[in-house]
Formats: structure tokens, C-alpha cells, sequence
């Protein structure tokens, strides 16, 4: 076996792995380390010979190697001395306990203790079985500030005594958001990369729909995961219209839409109809403005009042100036640029979008449609200049030069 | 990403096999779905019936012809198939193995192209 086959065990493994080591030795961070070290022996011994059972060797190994050090901690010999006579020690895992508690570690991952950027290291690293290599690659930044970024997080857990289990009734839900809002950055670096020379990062976005599809598995009564879940599909079912051969972001309206993956909105839709048995919450409006885009034949077939309707219930749901562009952007479509213009201009003068390329953006196509070009063209400048991506900027400069034309 | 089809080819031998303890293999199955789909890598699952209640169009003449049954003389008979949403052809594999496939049967595995990946028109590309 080489070192594809150790990886491929190990995704499936590793939450499992981590979930069991941390329910048997009540330290997250102990049981993390240990899983680690199990899937690193495997790496320099199974190509030299493969064991009968992957999943078995694994779960062995990381337990041998957490005894070990407990073993090693002085501190904390009675504990062993306990662990050594519990009779669970050479039991596998527990099927009916093994749902609660990936869906444990999923929530101490996602904690609130933690920064943002470390809950979602921590969640691909432990949920996902991304090694840090492959996370440092997915937000482009260095392996040793992923490293030091786990590190940190794994001692945050253990001296605010997170407890490894679900939280109580009462925290569920709003904990539960924790762990989406988590999810949703994942799916959004890879979708639209805030840097970089790449717009898309299929390979990011898709940990975040396998993530996503897990939660949705353990938490199947909670409509949000649904709405996630629809929200995610629909997004990346464009996936394949909205780059072109180069790489440059190709427009919404200038998609072809016959690229658009079938089969994964018809998933999202499905997901979405999950989604709405209780009201749509935030992520359930989010999809139900996808599927509008997805279900339309073409820009001008799609229904823009229904999504106008839609934004102003996310903007009354879940306030943010991006929400209020968007819906500035659906106005146009369904009444007019200059009503759109009335509400970027309210938004820009409210100072909410300060430093964001998005303002400028929609203001400059907005003062293009209305015939305002030399506007239009300073509008796009000033956009390209706040724009991060490379490839976005690109298009922003363009369409700055068809202004001026 | 990849997806992969895990193609369930059994044998007469080894379908008459799975026949005698239905319920049991339909358990298994059960359970085996459940895992994938908490492992969120599962897109799809189906099982085909009998192959004596399938039939055949067969387009060798001009005209295609209709036969009842199964497809030729095949020794393997494609029964069902799992698709999968993986990070990589060796995840599929791992996938395949855990299967609770009939001793005898086996598992074909093919990669499924993306959109994008399809040729849309006839143009040429350069």
C-alpha cells in the first residue's frame, strides 16, 4: 500500500479515530497527537506491509499510542492505572456511541474559545483528515503557521476544559450555527477565493460539502444543515460554467448553462426541501436564491421578484450590507438600475461597506446600465483597486475598458 | 471532484447466494448506506432486479431488435452500482472493499467525469 492508499484510510478513519481515542481518554488534544502518530507508522510501514484490516491497524496503533503517553505523564498515573483495568480499552468502536461522538468533536472543533481561523484548521484537520500541508495549501498560507495555529488550539481546548460532548439542550442551536458559519467559510474560500491568482478552489469547497453532508447525516431534524447543505450544492453545481479555459471568471449572465451539473441541483434541491419545513432560516433563504438561479433557463427567465422577496427576508433575517447589495442587484433586474442605484447609494452613505470591492462594483455596472459612463468607469477603477483577486480584478478592469469604448 | 461508480457484478452462483439470505444482505446494505452517508460521500445507490425480467434492444441490424431476458451469455451480471463523491480513486477502492458484496461477486469501479470535463459541441479545440 502507498501513500495514497494510507490517506484514503485515513479520511474515512480519522473522525472516528479522534471521536473514540478522545471519548476513551478525555483529552482531545492527547487523542489528536496520538491518532497522528498512528497514521505517520502507517505511512512508513504499510508499503512495506499492508495490514489485514487498515481501520483496524489505525484505531490499534493511535490507542497504543495514547496509552503510551499517558503513560508517560506521571501526573496522571492513577488515571492509567483506571484505564488500564476499564474493559472498553480493547473493545472496537461503539457504533451507537460513535455518531455523538463525531458530532462531539465536530462541536469542540467549531468552539467559540476558539479563534476563527482555528476552528476552521481544527475542523478539516480532525473532521476533514486534511493534513496541515493540505489545509495550508487550501487557504494559502504557510505550514508552519497551520501547525502553530492546531497547536494553539489543541491547548486553548484544554485549558478552557472544553468537556468533549454535545453541548446542552439549551446551547444546541446556537452552537450548532457555530459549527455552520464554520462550514460555510470552508465552502466560500474555495468558491470565491478572497486571494490568490485562482477563482475557484473546487477541492476546498468540496471538504466543505462532504463536511457539510456528515452534519447533515447526524443532525437530520435541524432544517439550517439542510439549508447549508442546498446552499452548498447549488453553489458548486456552477461550478464547471463559471471559469473559462484561462481560468477568468465568467459572469452569471454570460454562463453556459447547459455546464451546469444537473445532478448536484437536483441534490441541492432536495436538500432544500428539507430545508423548509419549519420557515427558512438564513442558510434555507441562501439556497432558495440559488435554486431560483438554478432552476431559470436564463437570466432573463429568472424570477427576480421572488428573489427580491427573497433577500429582503434574509436582510430582515440576518442584516448585512452584502445581503442589502444583493438585493440592490435583484432590484435591477426586476424594476430598474435607478431604484438599485437609490439603495447602493443609502448603503454606501451608511458606511457599512468600507474598503470592500463589492460597493464600487455593482455601482459602476449599475451607472453603466444607465448610460453614466465616465461614473461607471471610475467605479470599476476604484473596485479593481480594492479587489484581492487577481482573476476578479482582471474582469473589473475590462469591463472598465468597455466603458470607455 | 471525482466521483466514482461502484459497479456490482455478480455471478449466477453468487447471486443465487445472496438470494438465500436476502434479509440479512439487505441488512448489511442498509447499514453499509447509513456509513457513507455520514461519511458524506454517498450520491447514489441503486439495485437492479432479476436479469431473467430484464430486456434486451439489441441495435446489430438495421432496425434495433427486442429480445426478453437477460443481456448474452455474460458470466457477470451487473446487479446495482453506489456512486460516489471521493477525494481520490484509492478512497473509492477503500470504499469497495467494505462493501458486504456475496463471496464470488465482484466490484468494478469507474470514474465518472465532471461537466466540465464532457465535450459540448463539435468544435475543435485547439
Amino acid at each position: 500500500m502507498g501513500t495514497a492508499d494510507v490517506e484514503a484510510v485515513w479520511r474515512i478513519e480519522s473522525a472516528r479515530i479522534v471521536a473514540a481515542l478522545t471519548r476513551f481518554t478525555g483529552d482531545f488534544g492527547l487523542a489528536e497527537d496520538a491518532a497522528q502518530e498512528a497514521v505517520a507508522e502507517a505511512l512508513v510501514s504499510w508499503p512495506l506491509a499492508s495490514p489485514a484490516n487498515p481501520a483496524g491497524w489505525l484505531m490499534a496503533t493511535a490507542r497504543r499510542r495514547a496509552i503510551d503517553a499517558i503513560r508517560r505523564r506521571t501526573a496522571l498515573r492513577d488515571r492509567y492505572a483506571l484505564l488500564a483495568t476499564d474493559p472498553a480499552v480493547d473493545e472496537d468502536i461503539d457504533p451507537d456511541r460513535i455518531d455523538d461522538d463525531v458530532l462531539a468533536l465536530m462541536f469542540v472543533s467549531c468552539h467559540p474559545v476558539l479563534s476563527p481561523e482555528a476552528r476552521v484548521a481544527l475542523t478539516l484537520r480532525v473532521v476533514g483528515g486534511l493534513s496541515s500541508e493540505q489545509i495550508a495549501r487550501a487557504f494559502l498560507a504557510p505550514v508552519p503557521t497551520v501547525q502553530a495555529r492546531i497547536t494553539r488550539a489543541k491547548k486553548t481546548i484544554a485549558a478552557a476544559g472544553v468537556p468533549f460532548e454535545l453541548p446542552p439542550a439549551g446551547e444546541r442551536r446556537e452552537r450548532l450555527g457555530g459549527v455552520l458559519s464554520v462550514l460555510y467559510v470552508i465552502f466560500t474560500e474555495g468558491s470565491t477565493a478572497t486571494s490568490g491568482d485562482r477563482l475557484l478552489r473546487p477541492d476546498v469547497a468540496y471538504e466543505a460539502i462532504r463536511l457539510t453532508r456528515t452534519l447533515a447525516a447526524l443532525q437530520p431534524d435541524e432544517p439550517e444543515v439542510h439549508g447549508l447543505l442546498a446552499l452548498c450544492e447549488l453553489t458548486a453545481a456552477r461550478f464547471p460554467a463559471r471559469t473559462g479555459p484561462d481560468g477568468s471568471p465568467i459572469l452569471l449572465e454570460d454562463q453556459d448553462r447547459r455546464l451546469w451539473d444537473f445532478s448536484a441541483i437536483r441534490r441541492g434541491l432536495a436538500a432544500l426541501a428539507k430545508a423548509s419545513t419549519r420557515g427558512l432560516g438564513p442558510y434555507g433563504l441562501q439556497a432558495a436564491i440559488a435554486a431560483a438561479h438554478a432552476s431559470a433557463p436564463s437570466v432573463e427567465a429568472t424570477d427576480w421578484d421572488r428573489i427580491v422577496v427573497l433577500y429582503e427576508a434574509l436582510g430582515r433575517l440576518a442584516p448585512s450590507p452584502v445581503v442589502e447589495l444583493n438585493r440592490a442587484v435583484a432590484v435591477a433586474m426586476a424594476t430598474g438600475p435607478a431604484q438599485a442605484l437609490a439603495i447602493v447609494d443609502e448603503l454606501i452613505a451608511s458606511g457599512r461597506l468600507p474598503g470592500s470591492h463589492l460597493a464600487p462594483t455593482v455601482r459602476g455596472e449599475l451607472l453603466a446600465r444607465l448610460g453614466r459612463r465616465p461614473e461607471a468607469v471610475a467605479e470599476f477603477e476604484m473596485a479593481a483597486r480594492l479587489c484581492a483577486n487577481q482573476r476578479e480584478r482582471e474582469v473589473l478592469l475590462r469591463k472598465a475598458a468597455q466603458c470607455v469604448r | 471532484m471525482p466521483k466514482y461508480m461502484l459497479i456490482m457484478r455478480g455471478t449466477d452462483e453468487s447471486n443465487a447466494a445472496m438470494m438465500a439470505s436476502i434479509e440479512e444482505g439487505i441488512a448489511r446494505t442498509r447499514l453499509f448506506i447509513e456509513e457513507m452517508m455520514k461519511a458524506g460521500v454517498l450520491l447514489g445507490a441503486e439495485g437492479l432486479d432479476d436479469p431473467g425480467q430484464g430486456v434486451v434492444v439489441d441495435f446489430s441490424g438495421e432496425a434495433p431488435v427486442v429480445t426478453d431476458g437477460p443481456y448474452g451469455e455474460t458470466k457477470e451480471l451487473f446487479g446495482g452500482f453506489f456512486l460516489l463523491d471521493v477525494a481520490s480513486k484509492q478512497e473509492a477502492v477503500e470504499w469497495a472493499k467494505r462493501v458486504p458484496a456475496t463471496p464470488g461477486s465482484k466490484i468494478e469501479i469507474r470514474r465518472v467525469p465532471g461537466e466540465d470535463e464532457v465535450p459540448q459541441d463539435s468544435t475543435v479545440q485547439p
